[in-house]
């Protein structure tokens, strides 16, 4: 009969006394949006420095802002799920989906503006639906379903509009109407804000809120963390599952109806960029692939980074090859940075 | 068993198959209020597939589970939960990235009163934390000084005293704790086996799977011994020593 003895770490509560090294490990382990607030601050004093004067300007700002507002929104959706240790690459089909449905709707069907936005986020919750019945009630890898949907939806889409462009427009040719509403903008000083970046906002504090404050918040976490572990507590992981993929159709609905304010009309090729740079803002802004782990607001600085690389390197007259060449590295930076911080405490 | 009194938690004839393997062929279980009675077998002899029935963790094939003189029917956790029982899994159940408070209330968050709680579904983290802190100091571990603190952070003995906390907060008619200390070093499985007495002191009956003969002898009153699937005897620490036990579960004695 033996007795087990510990290989535990019974230095894991002297941690906090370890070096520099450690202290920084331990800081960014809890608070996570740090290293990503800092380089979205030095990236913006580089930028501010070989932008020939124009990076800095308030329009300059007002534009990254606006182009921010398409990506940040369906990167909520795309935290949500990561934070499931999941991940979804039809985020960009399933938005564009979403946003020739709207369009459609209105001009072909003469809808009100009101019905065809709310069929646009129908739209976007039953696509969000059928990615967690595919993943709780099959048991298919989120990988997977997604990559079979990005298809799926893109085919779609062009079926749906046959290669058109809509324009959204009212019968006088006015673009006054609900449909086109986010793309309203207004002045502060020289800086153009759109309608659209203002309600990107408020989602982030409602989002950031119920997931910090609400026992689905807590959940998702749990969830995403160690589902057995989360499953024996007594939730329902399931239930979780399907609800986050719901709740992420739907912010690529308004994710949806932002890019329509933003271009004032809709085609299969608008945003194409945003389905993977929605993951780029994710693990940039400190969220782990692996689940449980990051803080919405880091997806939002994530975000910021991704449009001031490529708007910075574009006004320091950068070819444009070397955009993606920096995101890329961002990217592995972030990961191999998030290995690191988990390490705490093993 | 000279134990006359009804049993506040017993199983008969649990069976349990995974295609052709059969974890349990029959198995019978009785825990009698404010007792701690350890369950011990081989790997293979059925306890981890026994505790699961009596968890909710699993659905037994055949046989049925009595609590209170009622028989239940678990087919997920929280039943086993809502009935009572709490469990503390080998491998605790705990979220790792989420602090110790918001574990210990996992599952049963609570939500703030008025209609901020009930519309608005916002949680009460300062009343759970205020809780939380209150559980670990019952259970005299007091130590963790921080609430807020992520769980793995913790080290092993702490990570077990935090689960142990949970169930203890919990359980209102049994708590069950799988192997709580075969990942500790000596003085912590001291702690955990402190707890455990302390828990038998307030009155709560408590099942201890465990490995570790020592231990099962240091805090157990009676000893069910698991054995091909089934129980094959029941002893305690007085009438026989730990080799006699061992024999048992291994075979090379009669029980």
């Amino acid at each position: 009969m033996e007795t087990q003895t510990a290989s535990d770490d019974g230095a894991a509560g002297l941690v906090h006394t370890g070096g520099v090294l450690a202290r920084i490990q331990h800081g960014l382990h809890r608070y996570p949006t740090i290293s990503p607030l800092m380089v979205l601050f030095l990236s913006s004093i580089v930028f501010t420095i070989v932008g020939h004067g124009n990076f800095q300007k308030p329009s300059t700002i007002g534009i990254m802002l606006q182009q921010t507002a398409v990506l940040a929104a369906v990167a909520i959706g795309q935290t949500l799920i990561i934070l499931t240790a999941g991940v979804d690459l039809s985020v960009g089909t399933a938005m564009i989906l979403s946003h020739i449905v709207m369009a459609k709707l209105f001009i072909d069907q003469g809808m009100p503006t009101i019905i065809a936005l709310l069929l646009g986020l129908v739209v976007g919750v039953v696509m969000g639906a059928f990615h967690g019945w595919d993943v709780t009630k099959i048991g298919l890898p989120p990988f997977i379903v997604t990559l079979g949907t990005f298809y799926i939806y893109q085919s779609l889409a062009t079926l749906y509009i046959q290669g058109q462009t809509l324009f959204p427009k009212d019968a006088d040719g006015e673009t006054r109407n609900l449909l086109l509403w986010t793309g309203r903008n207004f002045k502060i000083g020289s800086m153009q804000i759109t309608t659209g970046v203002i309600l990107v906002l408020v989602m982030y504090i409602v989002f950031a809120f119920i997931l910090s404050n609400t026992a689905w918040g807590q959940r998702v976490y749990a969830t995403g963390d160690d589902r057995e572990a989360a499953r024996l507590a007594g939730i329902d992981t399931k239930r979780v599952l399907l609800s986050v993929y719901m709740v992420a159709g739907l912010l690529y609905g308004i994710g949806a109806w932002v890019q329509l304010g933003r271009s004032g009309s809709a085609s299969t090729n608008a945003a194409t960029d945003v389905n993977l740079e929605s993951i780029t803002a994710v693990v940039i802004g400190g969220t782990s692939l692996f689940g449980g782990r990051g803080r919405l607001w880091g997806t939002l600085v994530g975000a910021l980074i991704v449009i001031v690389f490529r708007l910075g390197l574009k006004l320091a007259e950068v070819d444009v090859a070397y955009q993606n060449l920096t995101i890329g590295m961002l990217i592995l930076v972030a990961v191999a940075l998030d290995q690191w911080i988990r390490r705490v405490g093993k | 068993m000279d134990d006359a009194r009804r049993p506040i938690l017993s199983a008969r004839g649990l069976v349990k198959r995974f295609g052709r393997v059969t974890a349990l062929s029959g198995s019978d279980l009785e825990l009698y209020a404010g007792e701690v009675l350890a369950v011990i077998g081989d790997n293979g002899a059925g306890k981890s597939s026994l505790i699961k029935c009596l968890s909710g963790a699993m659905v037994a094939d055949e046989g049925e589970i009595e609590l209170d003189d009622h028989v239940v029917h678990f087919k997920r956790p929280q039943d086993a939960r809502a009935a009572g029982i709490e469990t503390v899994y080998q491998t605790l159940a705990v979220s790792p990235a989420l602090d110790i408070a918001t574990n210990i209330f996992l599952g049963r968050e609570r939500r703030r009163s008025g209609p901020i709680g009930s519309v608005l579904r916002v949680l009460d983290k300062s009343g759970m934390r205020r809780d939380a802190k209150k559980a670990l100091d019952d259970l005299g571990i007091g130590t963790l000084q921080d609430i807020t603190q992520a769980v793995e952070t913790l080290s092993g003995g702490q990570r077990q005293a935090v689960a142990v906390a949970r169930a203890a907060a919990f359980g209102s008619k049994v708590i069950i704790l799988d192997e709580p200390t075969a990942a500790l070093g000596v003085k912590e499985s001291g702690q955990v086996l402190a707890m455990i007495r302390d828990l038998r002191e307030r009155g709560m009956p408590v099942i201890l799977i465990s490995h570790n003969m020592p231990h099962v002898f240091e805090v157990a009153d009676r000893i069910h011994i698991q054995r091909l699937g089934r129980r094959v005897a029941v002893v305690t620490p007085q009438s026989h020593s730990m080799s006699d036990a061992v024999a048992i579960m291994t075979g090379a004695a009669a029980a």
